[in-house]
This record gives C-alpha cells, sequence and structure tokens, in this order.
C-alpha cells in the first residue's frame, strides 16, 4: 500500500463511527460494508411522494376533445405512465410535424395506449379550441383512443402551462406560444420516473424513451 | 489597486491577474469568456433561483466538519487474478457474452493494459447527512455514498472496476431518477466499451465492467504514447441517456485522481505538490430542499436547469474544515446539474491555480477569482501558513446565477460563503513545494495545424422550446462526425441560443482552445481541456487529436438538464 493510501485509509477510520450512527439511525447494520439495498426504508418516503407529487401537478378541471370533464391530476396522471405534449389547432408552422410525428409513436405502442400508456395534448390556446374544434382535429390526425386532447379554462391551462415547465424565462419568447411545442413530457407518476425530449425526435427515438418508464426496463440495445 | 477596482476590471474588461513563464502580469482579452454579459459587481449573495418555489430550511453554517472520501481499496487478488469479483459468471477473459468477450479482450487490448487492479463498487441507496439540522435521507451512490469513493490511480497500473447496479427496483424514494445507470469516467482515455455510453447503460442486478487501462494517449500512432498528456483530476458519474441530472443529484457521482513520474502523490518527489491527507479532493453542488420536509428536492419541470439554494461542499451544506498551518492543493469539481460557480477567498487573494479540468499547467496561474462551469475543474495550492494558527478563511461563490440559463456575468460581493477553513498549528513539516510564476510543471503537447485533416461546426442552438446542436436532438443512431483515427482536426462551436451558457464536453480526447469569438483565451485556458464552456453569442474553436479506441462517443452539454433533453450528438473514432 502506497503512503498516500494508508493516509487515506487512517482518515476513513476515523469517520467510521460517524457512519455507524447513521445506518443504525435507518435500522440496518454495516454487514461487511455491504448496503443491503432491500432494507432501506426511509421514514419520509410516502410523504415525499405525496407532497412532490401534488405539487407538481395542478389538480384543476379540463375537458377532453368529447367534452368530458376531468381532474388533471387524479383523473389523468395519478399512478398512469403518460405522456404530454402542448399544442393548438391552428399552429400550422410546427405542430403538424410533432401532431405527425407523435400519431407514428402512437401506432407504435400499438394497444399499450389507453391500456397503460396515455397520450395527453393540451391546448396552449383554450379561449379557440373548444372541445369540438379538438374533436375535428382528431379526426383530422388520424388520432385514436386513448390519447386525449385537453383544454380548459385559460387561467388553469396556463398554470399547467407553467407548472409542467412549457414556459420560457424570457417574457417576450414566452409570448410566442410556438415557443412551447419542442417538448414531449413523458413520466410514470406511480414510479416518480419522468423526463421528456425533443417532440421532432424520430417516432422510434421516442418509443425507445417512453418505455424507459415501465418498472421492468427494457435492457439496452433491446 | 484595490480589490472592487480589480474585481470590475475582471469582468467588464476581460482582465485577468496572470502568470505565464516567469513574469506576474496583467493581462488583457477583448473578451475574456468569463462572464456572459459584461457583468456588474452586486451586493449580497444569490437569491432564490427559478428552480424552486421556496426556500431550503435554515441550516448552521460550519457546524459540521467537511466528509473527506473513502479511497477505493483495490480487491485481494486470487491466484488467477479473477476470483476476487463477484457477480455473474465470468470466463478468463472476462466476458459477458461471446460478443462482449471480443470487444473486451480484443477491442479494448484487454491484455495489452492487463489490469493489476480490481476494484467492485455498488450503486445503491444509503443514508446521507445534508446538515445536521436536515433529516438523515436517502441517496443514490456508490457504494451508497455521495460522493463515491475516491480512487487513486497511477499511470501504467491498469485496473478493472466492476461496477453493480443495486438501486432500488421501484419507486424511487426520492421523487426522481431512474435506476438504471451507465458509468462515465470523465476525461479518462479509454475505449468506448468502458467509457460510459449513454445507451449503454444496465439496469437493477446487472453489472458492467470498465476497463481502465491507464495508458497515455498515441499508443497506436507513429510517434507513440504521449506522456505529456497525463490526466490528474478526473470524476465520474451516471450518464445514463434522458436521467444524468437526476442519477447524478441524486448523488452517482465520484471522483478519481490520477498519478505518474511528475504528480507523483508524494511532496519529496516530482513537482512536490501537497500531498496524501493534504491533497484534497472537494465536490462542489448546489441542492434544493423541500421547505417543509427538509428532503432533497429535484425539480422535474424546469428544462433550462436545476439549481438548489444550499451549496454543498463534499456532500455536506457549508462545513468547516481544520486545515493545519502548510500547504493543501484542492482539487475543486463542479458536479452540476447546472450551476456555474466562481471561488473566491475572503482575503481577496490570488490562488495559485496549478491545473485546469485535472491537466497540470506549464506554469502556475494565479487568480482571484475562478470561474468554473459544470464539469470543469481547478486545482489550487492554498499555504495557509500565512495566515496563521487561530485564524479562519473562507471559501465563497461568487458567480450570480437565477436560472438555469448561465451565470448572470455578475460578481457577488461577498457572494455565497460555501466552506470555512479554520487553521490549526501544523503537526508536521510541510515537504511540499509552492510552485511560483516561473516554476515549470507539465510541458504541453504542439498544436499543429498540418495534422488537421477535418473542420467542422457545431451550432448550439435553441428552437420551439427545446435544444439543439446544427438542428438536430439527440439520436443515439445517427453519427453527426465520422472522424478518422490517428488525426487532428478543429472543431467550431457556435452559440446562437440567446442567453444560454453551454459547458461543451467531448469524451475521450482532450483539446486545445486556439480562439473565443476570434481572440486567445485567457491563462488558465491554455491548455488541455475536456470541458469548453460556450457563453452566449461566442465562437470557441478548438484543436483535438484523435488517437487509439475506435468506437462511439459523445459530445453534449454538461449542464446536465440540457444533456438529458438531447442537447448532445454521437461522433464515431474509425479505424
Amino acid at each position: 500500500m502506497t503512503d498516500v493510501n494508508r493516509r487515506k485509509l487512517l482518515t476513513v477510520c476515523a469517520l467510521a463511527p460517524f457512519g455507524l450512527a447513521i445506518a443504525s439511525k435507518f435500522g440496518f447494520g454495516a454487514e461487511g460494508g455491504n448496503t443491503k439495498t432491500s432494507d432501506v426504508k426511509p421514514v419520509a418516503f410516502e410523504t415525499a411522494k405525496g407532497s412532490a407529487a401534488s405539487r407538481r401537478f395542478p389538480n384543476v378541471e379540463v375537458i377532453n376533445h368529447e367534452g368530458k370533464k376531468l381532474r388533471f391530476y387524479d383523473d389523468l396522471i395519478k399512478d398512469k405512465m403518460v405522456m404530454i405534449n402542448f399544442f393548438y389547432a391552428k399552429c400550422d408552422k410546427f405542430c403538424p410535424i410533432q401532431t405527425a410525428n407523435l400519431v407514428k409513436v402512437q401506432k407504435l405502442l400499438g394497444d399499450r395506449v389507453g391500456r397503460d400508456i396515455f397520450m395527453y395534448s393540451l391546448t396552449l390556446k383554450p379561449e379557440e379550441d373548444s372541445p369540438e374544434a379538438l374533436n375535428h382535429y382528431v379526426m383530422m390526425n388520424d388520432i385514436k383512443p386513448g390519447w386525449q386532447l385537453l383544454t380548459g379554462r385559460p387561467g388553469d391551462m396556463e398554470e399547467l402551462r407553467v407548472k409542467l415547465g412549457f414556459r420560457d424565462s424570457d417574457p417576450e419568447i414566452d409570448k410566442d406560444k410556438s415557443n412551447h411545442i419542442g417538448l414531449v413530457l413523458f413520466g410514470n407518476d406511480k414510479l416518480n420516473r419522468w423526463t421528456g425530449c425533443p417532440a421532432a425526435s424520430s417516432p422510434q427515438e421516442i418509443v425507445r424513451e417512453v418505455l424507459w418508464l415501465d418498472e421492468a426496463i427494457p435492457s439496452s440495445g433491446d | 489597486m484595490n480589490r472592487r477596482e480589480l474585481m470590475k476590471l475582471g469582468l467588464a474588461g476581460g482582465v485577468a491577474l496572470a502568470a505565464s513563464g516567469g513574469a506576474t502580469e496583467l493581462l488583457a482579452f477583448k473578451d475574456g469568456g468569463s462572464s456572459g454579459s459584461g457583468g456588474q459587481i452586486v451586493s449580497g449573495g444569490n437569491k432564490l433561483p427559478d428552480s424552486m418555489s421556496a426556500p431550503s430550511p435554515k441550516t448552521t453554517p460550519w457546524a459540521v466538519e467537511m466528509p473527506r472520501m473513502k479511497v477505493a481499496v483495490p480487491k485481494a487478488m486470487g491466484p488467477d487474478g479473477y476470483t476476487a469479483l463477484t457477480g455473474a459468471a465470468i470466463t478468463p477473459q472476462n466476458c459477458l457474452s461471446p460478443d462482449d468477450c471480443v470487444q473486451r479482450s480484443v477491442k479494448q487490448q484487454y491484455n495489452s493494459f492487463y489490469p493489476i487492479k480490481w476494484y467492485e463498487m455498488t450503486e445503491s441507496e444509503g443514508p446521507h447527512v445534508w446538515h445536521p439540522d436536515l433529516p438523515t435521507q436517502p441517496v443514490w451512490g456508490y457504494d451508497g455514498d455521495f460522493p463515491g469513493p475516491l480512487f487513486i490511480s497511477r499511470y501504467d497500473e491498469p485496473e478493472l472496476l466492476r461496477i453493480h447496479n443495486q438501486l432500488p427496483t421501484t419507486n424511487s424514494s426520492l421523487g426522481f431518477g431512474i435506476p438504471s445507470t451507465t458509468t462515465h469516467s470523465h476525461n479518462l482515455h479509454i475505449a468506448s466499451e468502458s467509457d460510459g455510453f449513454p445507451g449503454d447503460y444496465v439496469n437493477v442486478g446487472q453489472l458492467h465492467d470498465h476497463h481502465i487501462a491507464m495508458c497515455y494517449p498515441g499508443f497506436t500512432t507513429p510517434v507513440g504514447e504521449d506522456r505529456r498528456e497525463s490526466l490528474g483530476t478526473t470524476w465520474y458519474h451516471d450518464h445514463r441517456q434522458d436521467f444524468t441530472a437526476q442519477n447524478t443529484y441524486a448523488g452517482l457521482v465520484g471522483m478519481r485522481t490520477c498519478y505518474d513520474y511528475l504528480d507523483t502523490g508524494d511532496e519529496t518527489t516530482g513537482l512536490r505538490l501537497p500531498s496524501g491527507d493534504f491533497d484534497v479532493p472537494i465536490v462542489l453542488a448546489d441542492k434544493a430542499f423541500d421547505a417543509k420536509t427538509g428532503l432533497l428536492y429535484f425539480n422535474l419541470f424546469n428544462f433550462d436547469g436545476m439549481l438548489g439554494d444550499k451549496l454543498t461542499a463534499n456532500g455536506m451544506i457549508q462545513p468547516k474544515m481544520t486545515v493545519e498551518a502548510r500547504r493543501y492543493r484542492f482539487r475543486f469539481l463542479v458536479a452540476g446539474p447546472s450551476r456555474f460557480f466562481q471561488l473566491h477567498l475572503s482575503d481577496n487573494s490570488a490562488m495559485c491555480r496549478i491545473a485546469n479540468d485535472g491537466n497540470i499547467f506549464p506554469y502556475p496561474v494565479f487568480q482571484q477569482q475562478i470561474m468554473l462551469g459544470v464539469a470543469e475543474r481547478a486545482d489550487v495550492i492554498i499555504d495557509f501558513a500565512k495566515y496563521g494558527a487561530g485564524k479562519s478563511l473562507y471559501l465563497y461563490n461568487t458567480a450570480e446565477q437565477v436560472n438555469g440559463r448561465g451565470p448572470t456575468g455578475n460578481i457577488l460581493n461577498p457572494g455565497d460563503p460555501m466552506i470555512r477553513f479554520d487553521i490549526v498549528p501544523a503537526k508536521a513539516h510541510d515537504y511540499s513545494v509552492m510552485p511560483t510564476a516561473t516554476t515549470q510543471m507539465r510541458p504541453m503537447p504542439a498544436v499543429n495545424l498540418s495534422e488537421v485533416v477535418a473542420q467542422r461546426s457545431f451550432k448550439l442552438e435553441r428552437s420551439n422550446g427545446g435544444w439543439a446542436i446544427n438542428g438536430r436532438a439527440y439520436d443515439e443512431n445517427v453519427i453527426s462526425a465520422h472522424v478518422k483515427r490517428n488525426t487532428a482536426e478543429l472543431w467550431t462551436l457556435t452559440n446562437s441560443s440567446g442567453s444560454w451558457s453551454h459547458p461543451m464536453h467531448i469524451h475521450f480526447e482532450e483539446f486545445q482552445i486556439l480562439s473565443r469569438n476570434g481572440v486567445a483565451p485567457p491563462p488558465w485556458e491554455r491548455c488541455r481541456k475536456d470541458v469548453a464552456v460556450v457563453h452566449p453569442n461566442e465562437t470557441v474553436q478548438f484543436f483535438m487529436r484523435f488517437r487509439d479506441w475506435t468506437g462511439r462517443y459523445p459530445m453534449h452539454c454538461h449542464n446536465t438538464v440540457h444533456e438529458d433533453h438531447a442537447m448532445m450528438i454521437r461522433w464515431e473514432l474509425e479505424a
């Protein structure tokens, strides 16, 4: 052992009682230095999940393209695996590309959409996107069941947009709605697992990433 | 010139107190590259960042001694060198499958750099104390710790590092992260199979073997290995595609220090730098905690970046460090996800900086303010003897940053205190030597433009609320640059993305910055680097050699929130 190693080890030894004290507080011993992950049951877990989830998602009322009223968190997010993006029906510059892309994603995901994966597109212009307008968009774009288009009170939709991170800290850029359509967010509320990718990514790539939300994560290279 | 004037100059004009090749001088740059928008001096400290809705609970500063990292200990070796490792069955070639066998033993030149040190560690959830005023709580760490074990490596002593993923399989008690990992050894010259490519992940119950060759680059070139390209301060961290910010924030970060004939780890030989207990790696990371529960908080829905209001050093909020009245070598790492740090001492003294990104300079550089983007490192030597026992000195972060876009360019006065050094008498003689402006340290490999066979430009862009490089989002099946082995190239990064700063990192090979907006870089960037911060409206050009192992490697923004939202490309080193 080099001199460096010996000195560092002495430091480690000096800190060891501190480490043990923490371990015992958690109700597991330091068994030969191997932390048994299954034994770690932090007390604060339920509280953490509950408070984090409710803070993340405003539980506002939204209306889907079939005119059905829903609570955003309770009915659409809670314990589900979901994909979320923002758009508006009359957005003809970027939205068509992204919608077409997500239609391919829906096809690739097959019957999982509506069964255990749910897709939501939230309008950025609730004042012009009525449930009827959204329903028309669904029919025009070959959107299948399991993918709901959502509108609601403008203030609520705005809160959803900002809380879900589809915003820009520069107010001028934030005003331009086309700056909020570039991302698709996906998550598994039950697992607290969330990420996102550009909505213009290849459909295969989006599907590959969405499947990482499964409890049994597909192997690398699958 | 007083401090205030100097700081003002340091920003407004990009002027730096620097030393090179003998004389301490005041060097001026048109665009110093360390500030975004021609900053001001702002009184106080950083305000609550926009990624937090309420401040973290109050914590008492300087309550606890700064933790030191555990040192990784090699496994005792069995007669065949393999039996010491546990886990999946392995063959004498250390393969996981027939394909893997070829990859590992042949492509990685396993037998040419046959491991003589064997390590094994486990990614797991473990209890952590961020501060005694906060509840003891889970982190994800290497061997359950944040930071993970410190690897002390030596050139020409190859290692095998087996990493097991034993993270919790179901609901993360953290509220973020994914129990699926790939470990990147940041800046090591190792084959793609061991590099921690974002898509080469392993899930819970699986393991990955990393061949840490500890060789100098250039061993396949006609001129042979280049011993000037030795690395010093490196680190390792999770690099899981889409989840790097969350998983590293959860604690999957550790450091590795490398030694060689010059930087020996012994105060009586080579450069005679402070060694052993006096060679101190420090992971700097900002964290946010839930105002009510005091538990670690990550904002999943702020795509500018994640900033916290608590500054930690080696996993402890505002620790004190008891230091002897002698010389110390500190190796500061800014671990992200998104905050830039500007290091500044409370007595306004210039720090003797000996390395950037872990690479020892030809001559030391003296800096009062050391700006570090995410993943950048600074090695500095501080002599506490000059203050005397009984005194205290503070390390501040003086970079103003309010959101994940990058620093504002303003300097905070005094800023946010991070560490208090309490000086006690030295217990033994200090054999280390303080380098002066004329101390020759590590020579630089020459930039030889006649080696350049290709020039590439990469535009860093913002479009429709996402990021792109040359108009594309990351797709691991798309190769954005085919680079021929044992050639050199000029790469130009242009940041047209408004007010964002992007610390760009390239895996596997280092580069030397030639210019920032057409002007030579400041003295502390006249070295080999693996991260180039590209500030708003800036163009950075660098020279890069590509040698040895073929394979796939990424370039990405090391604001890991940007990285996770596809600000990355794959490039391929081809034979």
